[in-house]
């Protein structure tokens, strides 16, 4: 491929240290590719600031979104970075005819492979599905959030997002509360802020507790008091209340938010300039009171926003590396 | 054992295995010698036996032992024959040293009346590489509501009941079971695993599981199983035996029961004892780590050598599990459960329990021809006058390296493929007749 130049459009930090063909997770990524990326991010927020918010970096290049799972967001902001990159994006989702007719992954992946797209973002529910694409198929994988293993460009956008409040990463105390067995999301966010040198604190209901979590880095907490206390982020996670229907995990909403509900009450033991983040959709009453939810504290749309410039720089990274390896 | 004397697996000439240094734990012995066969049967035992007018077959160099014996194998026939069949699977057997296996019920249909026995036995004999001893179901249809005809099967050659592949999940069920299989004299041999417990798991429940977020399968999950089924057993003096038990704790309570007294048994797999749950994340959710029950911590598995060499496990069996490569092929979450074994289980023995000193080679031979006959009450697993000239011929310094698109099973899904080993089986000899594969 000869075109890399036009891959200049925005960024500055080109000439790049990246070479990964895909973004499988976070767990493998080194501190300094997790700065590219968000450096890179920090170019790409501005052009969501410009009044044609779009730029031909991708220009001719071909993304899949594959998205087996219902995701209305995440979704939606792969495709306005991609449009924003000029790129061509095309759309499956799981309700959709090719991927619900009982097909395997491996024979969806050969007919995708015949398309010959440039990436493939891809949020599957099971985990490891990523990572079985990149085997198979020529294209860059994105992982865009495999079962409850990880999503590595929601815990990107996250920390974007604190860098912003923050400055930085390192030395910062960070509470994750909610399920945390189940999501995918706290553990990208393991992983990157653990690898970043931020204190992590994971704290939920001992029934939605994945056994031998510290063995990651972190210190479980049971009561949201103390995995508070003192924290400069504080992270909700969604309660997945359909999983109830499989066998609760708790007993009531009433009392998941007696215990692990963020009320304005319970982000006192919080810095005071602690920040409030979700990676949504959010169950207001459930994890989050929308005192807090809507209050000053809280960086949620932002992260929404974020999310969008984040996802440009993977896409774009990605395409670069792709472009060097050609 | 009508079938085991029938046509090619006897001979009526004389044969001299020559040389090898014989191994044969039922009589504690460990030394060169020569096995004269005469009628399918082993006749004497000596050194320099006189061998006129016998064929002779050279073990100088080699090991010679009792045929081994693995009793969990599933041969999928009838009804998933894609996967397995009896003949590709005594294939398999002969080709990985073993002279007899015992095979599941988990068919369709099930194995859980007369006509299913006599369709392996026939089967069976008509491809005689190994012997085949078929385990019938102890529920109809595995529903884990009704007793089989187990009577009826045990009269057409079956040698012990298991719903395996699921376990007896009623307490129930499973002491009627106990109770009832002492008509016959038959083991009942539990697949521990509460159901319940498992849920949606596909991987043990620990560090790993929590890392890839894959739901996981708690230790509990047969701890709770075996627990309930020694307190039957104790209580209705039935014949136990747990298939594939992988974790320290159930180990220690099956120790406990046989200081006790009870008539319990247990054997477990080489998958158990050399991989750990990490093997799913570092083969980067490759579904040929996927079994039930799943591969446990190194602490388990710590345990589990140590039952081995305490003489707590009685014997080491397989679940030699195919899978057709289709059924294998895709995401790790939906992959069915279980690997081969057959073809594996002694060079991985070999080289990495025995080479580095773990397990004494005596040790590992009762581990997998006396203990198993004995679980069973099989004729073999000894090299006694009189008994089936059943032998496996063993070269301890032959390399090899597996190749799962060698195998003679028809499926391929293992999780050593490309290991390079030290140690092999290099043939098998049947009611005294050599195998020829
Ligand atoms: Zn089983």
């Amino acid at each position: 491929m000869s075109d890399t130049a036009p891959l200049r459009e925005t960024p500055d930090a080109a000439d790049t240290a990246w070479t990964r063909k895909h973004l499988l997770g976070i767990a493998d990524l080194s501190p300094s590719e997790i700065e590219l990326i968000l450096d890179t991010a920090e170019s790409f927020r501005e052009v969501g600031e410009r009044p044609i918010k779009k730029v031909p970096t991708l220009r001719g290049k071909t993304v899949m979104n594959l998205f087996f799972e219902p995701s209305t967001r995440t979704r939606s902001s792969f495709e306005l970075a991609e449009k924003r990159l000029s790129a061509d994006s095309l759309n499956f989702s799981g309700s959709g005819s090719a991927l619900s007719k009982g097909e395997t992954l491996i024979d969806t992946a050969r007919n995708l492979e015949a398309m010959a797209p440039d990436l493939v973002v891809i949020r599957h529910q099971h985990p490891g599905v990523p990572h079985l694409l990149a085997e198979r198929i020529d294209a860059g994988i994105i992982n865009a959030g495999d079962g409850a293993h990880e999503h590595p460009t929601q815990a990107l956008l996250d920390a974007f997002t604190i860098r912003q409040h923050k400055g930085g990463l390192e030395g910062l105390e960070v509470a994750i509360v909610g399920d945390i067995e189940h999501s995918r999301v706290v553990r990208s966010n393991i992983h990157l802020l653990t690898k970043m040198g931020a204190r992590v604190t994971v704290a939920g209901l001992r029934t939605m507790m994945p056994v031998e979590v510290e063995k990651m880095g972190v210190r479980a907490a049971y009561d949201l008091g103390e995995a508070t206390r003192g924290a400069d982020v504080v992270m909700m996670l969604r309660v997945q209340l359909e999983r109830q229907a499989g066998g609760s995990l708790f007993p009531s909403v009433r009392e998941y938010f007696r215990l692990f509900g963020l009320s304005p009450e319970r982000l006192k033991r919080a810095k005071e300039d602690a920040i409030v983040m979700h990676p949504g959709p959010m169950n207001r009453g459930t994890e989050i009171s929308s005192l807090v939810a809507d209050g000053t504290r809280s960086v949620i749309l932002e992260q929404v926003a974020n999310g969008v410039a984040v996802r440009m720089a993977v896409l774009y990274l990605l395409m670069a590396a792709r472009g060097a390896a050609v | 054992m009508k079938r085991a004397d029938g046509n090619r697996q006897v001979c009526d000439t004389k044969r001299i295995v020559r040389g090898g240094r014989v191994i044969d734990p039922s009589q504690d012995l460990d030394r060169v010698l020569d096995v004269a066969i005469e009628d399918g049967k082993v006749a004497e035992l000596g050194e320099n036996l006189d061998a006129a007018g016998a064929e002779v077959t050279d073990a100088a160099g080699l090991v010679v032992t009792p045929g081994l014996i693995d009793i969990h194998v599933h041969l999928r026939e009838p009804g998933f024959e894609y996967k397995e069949t009896v003949a590709s699977g005594v294939r398999s057997a002969a080709a990985g040293g073993f002279t007899a296996v015992a095979c599941m019920a988990n068919t369709l249909p099930v194995h859980d009346h007369r006509a299913v026995t006599e369709l392996i036995m026939t089967e069976a004999d008509r491809h005689p590489f190994a012997r085949v001893y078929p385990i019938g179901a102890i529920t109809r249809g595995l529903g884990g509501e009704d007793l089989a005809e187990i009577g009826d099967m045990v009269a057409a050659g079956a040698v012990a009941i298991s719903d395996d592949g699921l376990p007896v999940s009623s307490a129930a069920m499973m002491r009627r079971a106990l109770l009832y299989a002492q008509h016959y004299d038959v083991p009942v041999i539990q697949h521990a695993e509460d159901l319940d417990l498992t849920a949606d798991g596909v991987m043990h429940e620990g560090e790993w599981s929590t890392r890839l977020g894959l739901p996981g399968i708690p230790a509990l999950a047969e701890d709770v199983m075996v627990a309930r089924d020694l307190l039957l057993s104790a209580d209705t003096g039935g014949r136990y035996h747990v298939a594939h038990l992988s974790t320290g704790r159930s180990l220690a309570m099956v120790r406990e029961a046989k200081r006790r007294g009870l008539s319990v048994t247990c054997e477990v797999s080489p998958h158990h004892l050399l991989l750990t749950d990490r093997e799913v994340a570092d083969s980067t959710f490759s579904t040929a780590t996927k079994m039930k029950p799943p591969l446990r911590s190194s602490a388990d598995v710590e345990a589990l050598v140590e039952g081995l060499t305490d003489g707590t496990v009685d014997v080491i069996a397989s679940d030699h599990a195919p899978h057709h490569p289709d059924e294998k092929d895709v995401q790790f979450s939906v992959a069915p459960f279980g690997i081969l074994g057959l073809e594996t289980t002694v060079s991985l023995c070999l080289d990495r329990l025995v080479r580095p000193g773990i397990l004494d080679l005596a040790a590992l031979v009762r581990l997998l021809s006396t203990g198993p006959a004995r679980v069973l009450g099989l004729p073999g697993g000894s090299l006694e006058p009189g008994r089936p000239a059943d032998l496996t011929l063993i070269d301890l310094e032959r390399e090899v390296t597996v190749r799962s698109e060698d195998f003679h099973s028809r499926s391929c899904n293992t999780p050593f493929d490309g290991w390079q080993l030290t140690g092999a089986a290099v043939g098998t000899l049947l009611g005294g007749q050599p195998v020829t594969l």
